[in-house]
């Protein structure tokens, strides 16, 4: 059965990747929020942020780049979702095709989704006056932070996508991962908020990613945000995984 | 026993938590034959299908397909079966084309445009091939569904409610491609609320009822059950759908061009 697991996956995946290639509407919409924020806080609030040398696009650009992917990733549990109440799902799993296929075909389009999408919002931050300096090894460790970060995304979104009972119900659990970045350094510096909440602030997964991305295209000394930033995407990615899977598997016998 | 039952099952005990489903269900069906399943709502008979196609686990019981055993040979049963549910199972945002083509790349096979294009013409969709399925009338779907069901050849199809939320037509249409089926030597289990449905087309009839199979035998051996036949002289008048059939023409399929749909529907089992 695993002999088929690769060709079986990139089958599927060519699926879902029409649904995506077909309502282009999708990775819009997903573009479409953040890109509006990115222009609300540049050109209405952002004259009044003090938030270090350059540009404030270029100060902006990483935390809105994590806002697009915790919208484009609700599309993924919509796609589930939509699967699992279509019978299709039951079909493929009757079929005698390496069962794991099935997830990893909705991953691997989340990926790609999500990755356009984040081209998309970094050519309008290109025309909003974002510029780095950074050469290509840093773009790569940017990428791959962003790679690791829609793949942890996406697992967690996995669960809501086979667990939901309402297509409501599948993407509403990504409002909270679009507001996280609002309580962290991604629009202004965590030192002008009070204890708690800078506490708060400081500690959790954003601050870290968002440092670690902005030294990266400013050619910044990274320190330690970036081991901190891989530890969070890592951690969430295998937690989501393992549990995504036993909801499969529990969803499959 | 192995060479001529298709489908084997024996004792077989299904709940959902603390609400039992089935109670113990026997039932064993030949080699080749239509074996209908008969149930109201809620009797278990999607249960059964889901057991016997992989997609469940009885709690106790043995069901086995095509001589393996669903529960320990599951990958060799998915590979002799083929499952038609109760909601047509296809990709809506594709084309009728490129929904057979990705059933017979996942079912492994050469040449799946050659099949695809084989398929669209004996279920009369060729003209509608590469529209997007979301376009296709409930007949359609349906066929196109059951074509789907049928790449690679499966020696067992499970047709879970083929025709629940069909026009007359659409059953008609239906019940061709079942007959077709089967005088092509596939073992076709049927499940259906519809008691005509059964009557027409299955070799064999078993009644689930209270979750267990109450009755089992062939159409005559059931209405040998009951009260012995009398002979009454009633004017026989025409049915509602007698009168539909024959103002709407029943030969029509909807998305393809006239001249054509009528001699495709008829040159299906041969």
């Amino acid at each position: 059965m695993t002999t088929h697991f690769f060709g079986d996956t990139a089958v599927l995946t060519g699926r879902s990747l029409k649904h995506v290639t077909r309502s282009l509407d999708t990775i819009m919409t997903t573009a479409l929020t953040p890109i509006a924020m990115m222009l609300l806080f540049v050109y209405v609030l952002g004259g009044a942020i003090k938030a270090g040398p350059g540009p404030y696009v270029t100060y902006l650009l990483p935390g809105i780049l994590l806002i697009t992917i915790a919208s484009g990733i609700a599309y993924t549990a919509y796609r589930l979702f939509l699967d699992l109440q279509g019978g299709i799902f039951e079909r493929f799993n009757s079929m005698p095709i390496a069962r794991s296929s099935v997830l990893w075909a909705h991953v691997l389009t989340s990926l790609v989704a999500n990755l356009i999408s984040l081209v998309v919002v970094v050519l309008v931050a290109l025309v909003m006056g974002f510029r780095s300096s950074a050469g290509l090894l840093s773009w790569l460790a940017v990428a791959g932070i962003l790679v690791l970060f829609i793949l942890a995304l996406t697992w967690l979104a996995v669960i809501p996508g086979l667990t939901a009972k309402t297509i409501d119900g599948a993407s509403a659990f990504s409002y909270p991962l679009i507001f996280l970045p609002f309580v962290s350094s991604a629009f202004v510096p965590t030192a002008t908020m009070p204890g708690p909440v800078r506490w708060f602030a400081e500690n959790q997964p954003v601050t870290s990613i968002v440092n670690a991305i902005r030294a990266l295209l400013t050619e910044q000394p990274i320190g330690s945000d970036i081991w901190v930033a891989l530890g969070w995407c890592v951690g969430i990615l295998v937690v989501a995984y393992v549990f995504a899977m036993i909801t499969y598997r529990r969803k499959i016998s | 026993m192995t060479t001529n039952t298709a489908i084997h099952v024996q004792g077989l005990e299904k709940s959902y938590g603390k609400v039992a489903v089935l109670h113990g269900v026997d039932f064993d069906v030949a080699r080749g034959s239509i074996f209908a399943l008969l149930g109201s709502n809620g009797a278990g008979k999607t249960t059964i299908v889901k057991i016997l196609s992989t997609l469940l686990k009885a709690d106790t019981g043995t069901a086995s397909v095509n001589g393996f055993d669903a529960a320990t040979q599951a990958a060799d049963v998915r590979q002799s079966i083929s499952l038609t549910g109760q909601f047509a199972a296809v990709d809506e945002i594709l084309s009728g084309r490129e929904n057979l083509i990705l059933v017979a790349q996942l079912r492994h096979l050469k040449s799946p445009g050659t099949i695809a294009d084989e398929l669209l013409t004996r279920f009369a969709l060729t003209d509608a091939a590469t529209r997007r399925v979301s376009t296709y009338s409930g007949g359609m779907r349906r066929r196109l569904d059951i074509a789907m069901s049928l790449i690679g050849n499966p020696p067992v199809i499970f047709l879970d409610e083929p025709t629940t939320g069909l026009d007359p037509q659409g059953r008609l249409e239906v019940w061709d491609a079942v007959k077709a089926l089967a005088q092509g030597g596939t073992t076709v289990l049927l499940t259906t609320q519809y008691l005509d449905e059964a009557e027409q087309l299955a070799d064999q009839i078993a009644i689930l009822h209270g979750g267990r199979i109450i009755v089992n035998g062939t159409l005559a051996e059931l209405k040998a059950l009951l009260p012995a036949a009398k002979v009454e002289y009633v004017e026989k008048q025409p049915t509602l759908e007698d009168v539909f059939l024959a103002i709407v023409g029943d030969t029509g399929i909807e998305g393809t061009a006239g001249d054509s749909a009528g001699t495709d529907r008829t040159g299906t089992d041969d």
